[in-house]
């Protein structure tokens, strides 16, 4: 078992937003994740990351609530997400994503509907939380793709017409087009150019900023996350190895593993 | 005076898995802080001076030892505390100066000053117009102020720098050779600035490459040279790597 923040000296009493404890998953015989914990506070970016194979993606998943593990809990200090999630059945899991929980996948053809129109694949997470007004859909999903920094002339363009860097942000607009209170991001500027990146990881840091949004980050980028994350959490083999704010694993990693990672940065 | 920091028995050292043993950075530190108080941390080239103050900053985990840090919101060991308090005291309440700035892009120079305004509740507004008084302070010329500074010579840099790491007055404010290849005038701008903020109750711990930049300020000096040269290094057998803090 690992311990969490919460089991340290406390002098802030603020709830985490995200709590996850002893998560387990075994894909057949073979384990994917192994007592994964992790506790995420309100406005916090976690950043994980590790090798291929770690379990990052796995986590993630769960945490999106794609994945039901075998073991281990999950809460979100949210009115509208009573008790262990893992525990709710289909329909509500899918709306209480639609409503607090936005993921950006590395592959935009998990996320999206390519052939459809840019604001038509926002306006679809809008209509899975019950909105029908054609007004106001359009509206909403103008008001995201602005926030992402979509360019809104190619609003009605489908994403397959588009850029990599392009279809992330159709990703981003809607993934916060309801605000979630959690933002899930996969390897999101992975496969892009550098200076495409650095517009994605810019719009996400301003994102971050002005709404305070709870992100969890996947990246192999040691780059991106130490630009995004507050504290970064070292996965090797479906465990935790090592967790702690960003600068101090990336200046004083403790682990075997992170010493390893780290160093191997160019 | 009211007590801001009261350091017991503070080690620390680096384990180096791939060569099998642990290098010693500073052992057995111990001392107390007042408010408005100024402490110089002396040593020579590896005594452990800016490694102390990483510790103090949580960059570095303490290997063992206490951190009693003073907040406003009541004591807190900083060497167990849990990240979202560390993160939250270094928003607020600790302030970390180095001659390095960390410069994000797409950021302007203004803008990147600004942000500790902002994200202590300043209006967007208000905080820019700050940012750029003290832009100005520091001799950063105007024109660079909408620039992104990673484009910037390295001066240019450690101005903006100094701007944003001073901006919001803090209750420890720690100094990793702050005044390292800066320009007179900007020299001057930054002892007048520290001097400011030791008025209002800022405590201070500082490693300086010319103390004499910052005698007016000094109330006390810790030496870190060890009075005999201490064993470099140790098997890992003696490991003292931190375990306790996970997730």
């Amino acid at each position: 078992m690992s311990q969490t923040q919460l089991d340290a000296p406390r002098l802030v009493r603020t709830q985490p937003l995200l709590t996850a404890r002893n998560v387990s998953k075994s894909y057949g015989s073979v384990p994917a994740l192994r007592n994964v914990s992790a506790s995420v506070f309100p406005g916090e970016v976690l950043g994980i990351v590790g090798e291929s194979g770690s379990g990052k993606s796995t986590f993630l998943r769960c945490l999106n609530l794609e994945e039901t593990p075998d073991a281990g809990s999950y809460t979100l200090d949210l009115p509208d997400a009573d008790g262990n999630l893992f525990d709710l059945d289909r329909y509500a899991r899918r709306m209480l994503c639609a409503r607090q929980i936005g993921i950006v996948y590395q592959n935009p053809h998990l996320g999206l509907l390519m052939k459809h129109s840019s604001s038509g694949n926002v306006a679809e997470r809008l209509l899975v939380a019950g909105e029908r007004r054609f007004a106001v859909l359009r509206d909403k999903a103008r008001a995201a793709l602005e926030a992402s920094e979509f360019p809104l002339e190619r609003m009605d363009a489908p994403p397959i017409e588009l850029s990599g860097g392009m279809q992330q942000r159709v990703q981003l607009a809607k993934a916060i087009a309801l605000e979630p209170a959690l933002l899930l991001l996969d390897e999101p500027t992975t496969g892009l150019d550098v200076s495409v990146q650095a517009l994605v990881l810019d719009t996400l840091k301003r994102l971050q900023q002005e709404r305070r949004i709870t992100m969890v980050i996947v990246s192999h980028d040691l780059g991106v996350i130490r630009t995004l994350a507050d504290r970064v959490m070292v996965m090797r083999r479906g465990e935790v190895v090592e967790a702690g704010l960003a600068d101090q694993v990336f200046q004083d990693p403790q682990h075997a593993y992170s010493q390893q990672l780290v160093h191997a940065k160019l | 005076m009211s007590l801001i920091l009261d350091v017991r028995a503070l080690s620390k050292g680096f384990t180096m898995h791939h060569l099998g043993t642990r290098v010693d950075a500073f052992h057995d530190v111990s001392f107390v802080l007042q408010a408005g108080e100024f402490l110089l941390l002396k040593g020579r080239n590896g005594a452990g001076k800016s490694t102390l103050l990483r510790t103090l900053y949580r960059s570095y985990l303490a290997a063992s030892g206490q951190i009693l840090f003073h907040s406003s919101h009541g004591e807190i060991d900083l060497v167990r505390a849990a990240d979202v308090d560390v993160t939250f005291l270094r928003r607020t309440e600790i302030g970390f100066v180095t001659q390095f700035l960390v410069a994000r892009p797409r950021v302007s120079a203004e803008a990147l000053v600004a942000e500790p305004l902002q994200r202590a509740g300043r209006a967007p507004a208000e905080a820019l117009d700050e940012a750029r008084h003290w832009l100005q302070a520091f001799g950063v010329k105007r024109d660079l102020w909408p620039a992104y500074p990673t484009t910037f010579s390295g001066g240019e840099q450690q101005k903006v720098n100094l701007a944003r790491a001073l901006i919001l007055p803090q209750r420890l404010l720690l100094l990793d050779e702050p005044t390292a290849s800066l320009d007179a005038s900007a020299r001057a701008a930054l002892i007048d600035r520290l001097a400011d903020l030791k008025s209002q109750g800022t405590a201070m711990i500082g490693v300086f490459h010319h103390p004499g930049d910052v005698a007016a300020l000094i109330d006390r000096e810790i030496d870190l040279t060890p009075d005999q040269i201490p064993e470099q290094t140790q098997n890992m057998a003696e490991d003292m790597e931190r375990t306790d803090v996970v997730v």
